[in-house]
This record gives structure tokens, sequence and C-alpha cells, in this order.
């Protein structure tokens, strides 16, 4: 397919295919996550992105067949090592074996949260998940330091104009819109806090609190947006994310636990886990949408200034 | 028995088009696309492995016996938003390229390339 909008779109559709996969595996934390993201922001990402890097791909492919012969080895190589693997669905396999059945059994009484993934998640392997939150940050910062630009003036009145005309096109879109709006940011909310009961958590809840930006920033333009909300500030609030996770694990560490033993927060161990877990959950929430925000931005400022930066090299 | 497997060999075959598309296609946002594909098969593979007969979601409740594997659950479901965070910084990258060179595609930026120097 050379039209690369079709390929995007299809990714969407493929990412939603996937997710409800997840849903009748059993993975529903899974499934909210790939929804979000796969099927929302990721699709949105890669539309900005063509259209700064055009739509139409060059027909030409590189060795074709010797790409279908190797991709081929491997393929039959990996079905080969298939052969000795447990069947599928099988609950004696060795991964149901060795630590699942403590999480599955003992989480109620370590950890008090009817939710195993976000117990998992955000206690027993809570450091696992500050290196990810750390990542995503960096990932972040990456996109800053490689699209981000000083922003001038005259630029600024030139966009107002071009986004006014959009704006009486789209009425319907628009008040339709801002009706969904705050109740996109209250379902965000929700699942942020509601995690620790049923599928949700930081993760899911950060990327739905920025589609809602991203909403808004699609419907009344960048600079309306950027009055809301302000680059530095969005920045700060990356990293006041994976600062609030960190100190957590830095206070009990400071309470003579070891790193993200939640039960030095509270005198009461099920209370301490409790408090820990909605700390770091709102840590990554906040991380995770600031990140994607900071990234969105970045991308649509882009879009916007680089017909001038053209221009300015020719 | 042999059928049993089928799970791993759909995750095969996924892996096998985002490896060619990865591998074949000139355009770096195609590439990043067979990349997404290529991580989807792994997200599969994993949460396949954690799926139990007659189990159900790994939310304890009263009068369920057999839960699916919560700990695949939650190296996917991080590994997801990382996944994105990652595709982002490569559009980014490939923005730039463009910016620089003019194209995304691997054999115009090779040409330019060797033109330079």
């Amino acid at each position: 397919m050379k039209d690369l909008l079709a390929v995007v779109m299809l990714l969407g559709i493929y990412s939603l295919l996937s997710a409800s996969f997840f849903v009748t595996m059993d993975a529903v934390d899974v499934a909210f996550t790939e929804a979000a993201v796969g099927a929302g922001v990721s699709t949105l990402l890669m539309l900005v992105a063509i259209t700064m890097t055009g739509r139409k791909e060059h027909p030409t492919r590189h060795k074709p067949l010797l790409a279908i012969v190797v991709v081929i080895i491997t393929g039959s190589l990996l079905i080969y090592g298939t052969l000795d693997m447990p069947r599928f669905g099988l609950a004696e396999a060795p991964i149901h074996q060795h630590v699942a059945p403590r999480y599955i059994n003992d989480s109620m009484q370590e950890i008090g949260v009817p939710n195993i993934v976000t117990s998992v998640l955000a206690s027993y392997r809570a450091f696992d998940t500050f290196g990810e939150v750390v990542v995503i940050f960096t990932a972040g910062m990456g996109v800053l330091a490689l699209l981000s630009m000083v922003r001038r003036s005259e630029d600024t009145e030139n966009i107002d104009s071009n986004n006014y005309s959009m704006h009486e096109q789209h009425l319907i879109l628009r008040i339709v819109s801002k009706m969904l709006i705050p109740f996109i940011l209250m379902f965000a909310f929700y699942v942020q806090f509601h995690g620790d009961f049923g599928p949700g958590g930081g993760f899911q809840a950060g990327v739905i609190f920025a589609s809602a930006i991203f909403l808004y920033t699609m419907l009344f333009g960048m600079n309306t947006a950027r009055r809301v909300i302000n680059q530095a500030f969005i920045q700060i609030l990356a990293a006041t994310g994976v600062l609030l996770y960190g100190s957590v694990g830095v206070v009990s560490l400071l309470n003579g636990k070891s790193f993200f033993d939640y039960s030095a927060l509270a005198s009461d161990p099920i209370a301490g886990q409790h408090l820990g877990i909605l700390l770091i959950e709102l840590g990554v929430g906040i991380t995770v949408a600031a990140v994607m925000i900071i990234i969105f931005f970045n991308f649509a400022d882009r879009r916007n200034y680089s017909p001038n930066k053209d221009s300015e090299n020719s | 028995m042999l059928i049993g497997l089928y799970n791993y060999w759909v995750v095969v075959v996924l892996m096998m088009v985002g490896f060619y598309i990865v591998i074949a296609h000139g355009n770096l946002i195609k590439k990043i696309v067979g990349l997404s594909i290529f991580q989807t098969s792994v997200f599969i593979f994993y949460i396949s492995t954690a799926n139990v007969d007659g189990g159900t979601a790994p939310i304890l409740a009263e009068g369920i016996e057999q839960y699916s594997n919560p700990l695949p659950h939650v190296l996917i479901l991080t590994a997801i938003v990382v996944g994105i965070a990652t595709t982002a910084l490569g559009l980014a990258l490939a923005v730039r390229i463009k910016e620089t060179y003019g194209s995304v595609e691997e054999l115009e930026i090779q040409n330019k390339d060797n033109q330079d120097c």
C-alpha cells in the first residue's frame, strides 16, 4: 500500500482489534491501555507525523526476495522453537508455577487491593514500574530536544487567523466535543482512582487525560490550547510525576525499610500499601499525561512552523 | 497436541509481517509501522501465555477459583505505554530527517549523503 494515510488508519484498526483480543484473553487492564494508546494516541501521532513527512511512499523496495528469505528463515526457526512450548491455556505451564500463585493467593492479605494487576504493578514490582516511568519521561525529553522551537510573536498572529476560518466550519463538531471534554476528563480521574478495584490505573488515566487535551487542541487550535496549558508548566509537571514516584521510595528508605516498601508510610501496613499505591499511581498518571501532551504539542507546533523554516533554509 | 500451539504460530506470523516491513520498505514511517506490528506480536505472545483455561481476569472476587496470570499483564501494560513514547521519539527523528534531507526514503537520503562527500 503506497498511501501512508491508509496504512496509519489500518494500524489504528489493528490496534483496536488487538485490544479486543486482549479482552478475550482476560487481560482487561492491557486491553484498556491498548485501546487508549494504540487506537487513539498512536494513530493521532502517526497522522501528525505524515502531514510533515509526506503521504506517499516511494514504490521501490530493497531486495524484497532476500528480505522474504531472511524473514522466512527467522519464522521457521521460531516455529521450530515453539514445538517444546506448553499448550495454549494449560494451567500447569511453567509460567503459572513460580511467582504467580503468590500474587494470586497472598496479594489480598499483603496489599489489600482486589485488582492483582495493580498490586503487582504498584507494589510488588514498583521498582520496575519506576524504570518504565523514567523511560517515558526520557522519551518525552527526547522529543522535546528534537522538535521544540522558540516561538515568535508574529507567527502566533498568523496561526490565529488560519485557525479562525476552520472554527467557523466545524461548529457542530466544536460544540459536541466541548460538551464531551469534561466527561473525558472525569472518566480519566475515575480510571486513575478506581484502578485498585477495577481495570485502570495511572498509565491508562494519563493517556485518557491527554487525549481530552488533544481533542481540545485539534478543535480550538494550538494557540488556545497553549493558553490553557503552558509549555513550561507541563514540563515541570512531567518531572513532578517522576519525582513524586521516586520520593515515595525515598520516604520508605528514610524510615528504615527497603525502597518502595509502603508499610513505612503508615502505622498499619495495609493502609500504608493503599497510600503508597495511590501516590505512585498519581505520579505515573501525571507523568504519562504530561509527556503525551508535550509530545503532541511539539509535533503540532513543528507542523505549523515547518513552512517558515524551509523558506529560511533555502 | 500440535494444534494447541497455534497461539505461538499466530505470533510468529505477525512478527514475520512486521519484520518484513522493517527490512524491505525504504520509507521511515512505514518502518515505524512495521516496528509497532512487531511489537504487538510480542504483546500478544505474552498475553496468550498468561491465559489459563477457564480462568478469568485477575481481579479478586468471591467464588472465583481460577485466575489468569497477572504478571505478563503488568509487563505488557507498561510496555504499551513505553512503546508509544518510543514510537513518538522515532517519529520525531523522522520529522527532523525530513526537514534536513527533504525526504524520508532511505535511498534518497543515501544518495544525498553520497553527493555531499
